[in-house]
């Protein structure tokens, strides 16, 4: 049994069909990325995964079981799936450190020390640890998507949906997420991605998911996606970076 | 008849001039009350829950504070409360002040970036917590100059209440008008003692607001 | 014994509530046009180059944003005939709204004018229009568009706010209530209605600010 399963995902904003059934599962250390042109769904995807849009029809089972509408089957997802953003979204009134410790603390009602143990331990782990009373417009914006993902991993979720995580930041600031994200892949965390760092995903990831309109057109191990497309769109895509 | 000077018409209008600020006070912290119930009930999502909220907001928005008083003093009698002109001052103008500061602080949670909603909704927390940990503590910061703003407009409110015969300062100074016949001193003294009250409550709204704009934390 | 409502007591009396809401009307007609033309005059001269009359302008601002109306109101009623203006209660209820919607409106436009972007003016400047140009051509437009709906409702403020024209003897709506419940003594009634006719009115009137403003600023193509 798979840790995240998608079964035909169907999303509407009004009249235009955003997800045209998506058929996807996601085992327990894969790592995925969602490469795909603008537009073409990749980021409502991730986002219905997380309960963030509602799906107008299919299923979606986390753990095994079925998400439903309830508050309570939302919270269970959402302790089993984290997610960091483009914008990154620090709570601007909180130091790094209280950033990542508020959730265990009133979500997961954890002690205050239990929770600064985990906190100061994410934050390490990003390579933060002189950063921690730290507010959010103090750091930059490197360092504050790192804080993003600290604080994501401190609710010891078991996968990590990640959108665009770089596309906010400057270029010299891009490798040092990019780092943070090799790493959480190598120690065995399940991830899925959405990027446009193509060498990134062919390093770090095993598994490609090529979105068009709404639809996973072509999916399997990035070398072989990238060396040998088999739709024209998959290889229009891939031309158009390379040129 | 006896002579009145000056310091007779201002110590007069002084002595009034607490039951402004009384009034005034207790206004803006019932109304302030009322208004934060009415906003969790609005922003919580259940749709006519909010339809109400805006309709009450829209009702004394959309109407003169003085009709509203008028209703309250002739109208709870009629159901069997008798209201003395301090009563129905009070009411109205916390009901007149819940609806304003209800919109204010609507919008300064609407400002509230939708990113913080989402980044505290993956991280589990429910509604209640997302207000008391994440929103309401930006909101907040953002509405303390706009809430300070209007409590100028409470203040000046309470005048409208003179009407149901409620002796505040502006009372007070019609009827010293009646006795000195001198309306010019007198309605010219009340102004003062008004902006004295008020004009530091703008300008401390505004420096608030000074500050929020060149800090962002 | 239950207290009998009876609105039908007041229907004798729908000409006296029609003139109230004509001289309403005409008031609030009065204070918007004239409130808000000072207002423009207003955040002109507050940008004023010479510092006493922005000074003035400022001074202006603060002292009627900062008493209420009704005070504002006895003042120019009972208190200017000292200095030998006497005015008609109609006369003194419009000054008194287009000096009060005037203060506000002169902040509001003010608001709108500092929204400009400072490269808008320079490339006025360098395109040699002098100040009148540039603000009759450049500035006001985007800055009356941009305040509009702030603008709008200082002026429903300023219309609702002219009920207590009636304690000068002014004519209008509120007046008439008053006068009417004096005969039937239905003044839950009558109150009631009256309400209900200015919330009528101010919804109308923000509509017409509304279509007013979207005609105002809509995009003219030129042939
Ligand atoms: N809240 C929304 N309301 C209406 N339309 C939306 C909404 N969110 C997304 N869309 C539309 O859905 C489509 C897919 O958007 P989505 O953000 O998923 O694309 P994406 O693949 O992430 O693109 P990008 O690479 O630009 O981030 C787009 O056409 C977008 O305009
Ligand atoms: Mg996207």
């Amino acid at each position: 049994m798979s840790l995240v399963e998608l079964h035909a995902i169907h999303k509407s904003f009004g009249a235009v069909q955003v997800l045209k059934g998506i058929d996807l599962k996601i085992d327990e250390g894969q790592v995925i990325a969602l490469i795909g042109r603008s537009g073409s769904g990749k980021s409502t995807l991730l986002r219905t995964i997380n309960g963030l849009e509602t799906i107008d029809d299919g299923t979606i089972m986390v753990a095994g079981k079925k998400v439903g509408d309830h508050d309570t089957d939302l919270l269970d997802l959402r302790l089993n799936v984290g997610m960091v953003f483009q914008q990154f979204n620090l709570f601007p009134h909180y130091t790094a450190l209280e950033n990542v410790m508020l959730s265990p603390q009133v979500v997961k009602k954890q002690s205050k020390a239990e929770a600064r143990a985990i906190a100061e331990e994410m934050l390490t782990k990003v390579g933060l640890a002189d950063k921690m009373t730290h507010y959010p417009d103090q750091l930059s914006g490197g360092q504050q998507q790192r804080v993003a993902i600290a604080r994501a991993l401190a609710m010891k979720p078991r996968v990590l949906l990640c959108d665009e995580v770089t596309s906010a930041l400057d270029p010299e600031l891009v490798n040092e997420v990019l780092a943070v994200v090799r790493q959480l892949a190598e120690e065995g965390m399940t991830l899925v991605m959405v990027t446009h760092e193509m060498r990134f995903a062919r390093e770090v990831c095993d598994t490609l998911v090529f979105m068009h309109h709404g639809r996973i057109h072509e999916k399997g191990a990035p070398e072989a996606v990238f060396a040998n497309p088999k739709t024209p769109e998959l290889a229009n895509f891939v031309g158009g970076l390379a040129g | 008849m006896p002579e009145f000077t000056l310091w007779d018409i201002v110590y007069n209008l002084l002595l009034a001039a607490r039951w402004t600020v009384l009034l005034s006070l207790v206004a803006f912290v019932m109304g302030g009350f009322v208004a934060l119930v009415l906003l969790l009930v609005r922003t919580a999502g259940n749709p006519w829950a909010m339809r109400l909220v805006r309709g009450y907001v829209e009702l004394f928005q959309g109407t003169p504070l003085l009709m509203q008083l008028f209703i309250l003093f002739f109208g709870l009698p009629l159901i069997g409360i008798d209201v003395s002109p301090w009563i129905a001052a009070m009411l109205g103008l916390t009901l007149f002040t819940s609806a304003f500061l209800t919109e204010i602080w609507r919008g300064c949670v609407e400002s509230v970036n939708k990113g913080q909603w989402e980044a505290s909704a993956t991280l589990g927390m429910n509604f209640t917590q997302q207000m008391r940990y994440i929103i309401l503590p930006q909101a907040l910061r953002i509405a303390v100059a706009p809430t300070v703003g209007f409590s100028v407009q409470v203040v000046k409110g309470t005048a409208v209440t003179s009407i149901i015969g409620f002796v505040e300062l502006t009372k007070a100074g019609t009827m010293i008008t009646n006795a000195t016949y001198a309306p010019f001193t007198v309605y010219g003294c009340v102004a003062v003692l008004y902006f004295v009250i008020c004009y530091p409550l703008s300008l401390y709204a505004r420096r608030l607001e000074g500050k929020l704009h060149n800090v962002s934390r | 014994m239950a207290y009998q409502f009876d609105f039908g007591s007041i229907l004798p009396h729908w000409k006296l509530l029609l003139d109230g809401v004509v001289l309403t009307t005409e008031l609030a007609a009065v204070g918007a046009v004239a409130g808000v033309g000072l207002g423009i005059l207003g955040a002109w001269a507050r940008s004023s180059r010479i510092p006493v009359i922005s000074q003035i302008v400022a001074v202006y601002v603060e002292l009627i944003r900062n008493t209420p109306f009704l005070v504002q109101l006895f003042f120019i009623f009972f208190g200017l005939p000292a200095l030998g203006v006497k005015l008609s209660e109609f006369q003194a209820a419009a000054l008194a709204m287009v000096i009060n919607l005037g203060a506000y409106s002169t902040e509001i436009v003010r608001a709108g004018i500092q929204a400009i972007p400072q490269g808008q003016i320079e490339a006025a400047q360098s395109l040699a229009m002098n100040r009148v140009q540039i603000f009759r051509y450049i500035v006001i437009r985007p800055a009356l568009k941009k305040i509009w709906p702030a603008l709008s409702s200082q002026v429903v403020i300023v219309m609702l706010g002219s009920s207590v024209c009636s304690q000068i003897a002014a004519e209008e709506l509120t007046f008439a209530a008053n006068y009417i419940q004096g005969m039937n003594f239905r003044a839950f009634e009558v109150y009631f209605v009256t309400t209900g006719m200015y919330l009528v009115m101010s919804i109308v009137l923000r509509q017409i600010l509304k279509i007013f403003g979207n005609f105002l600023f809509e995009r003219r193509h030129h042939a």
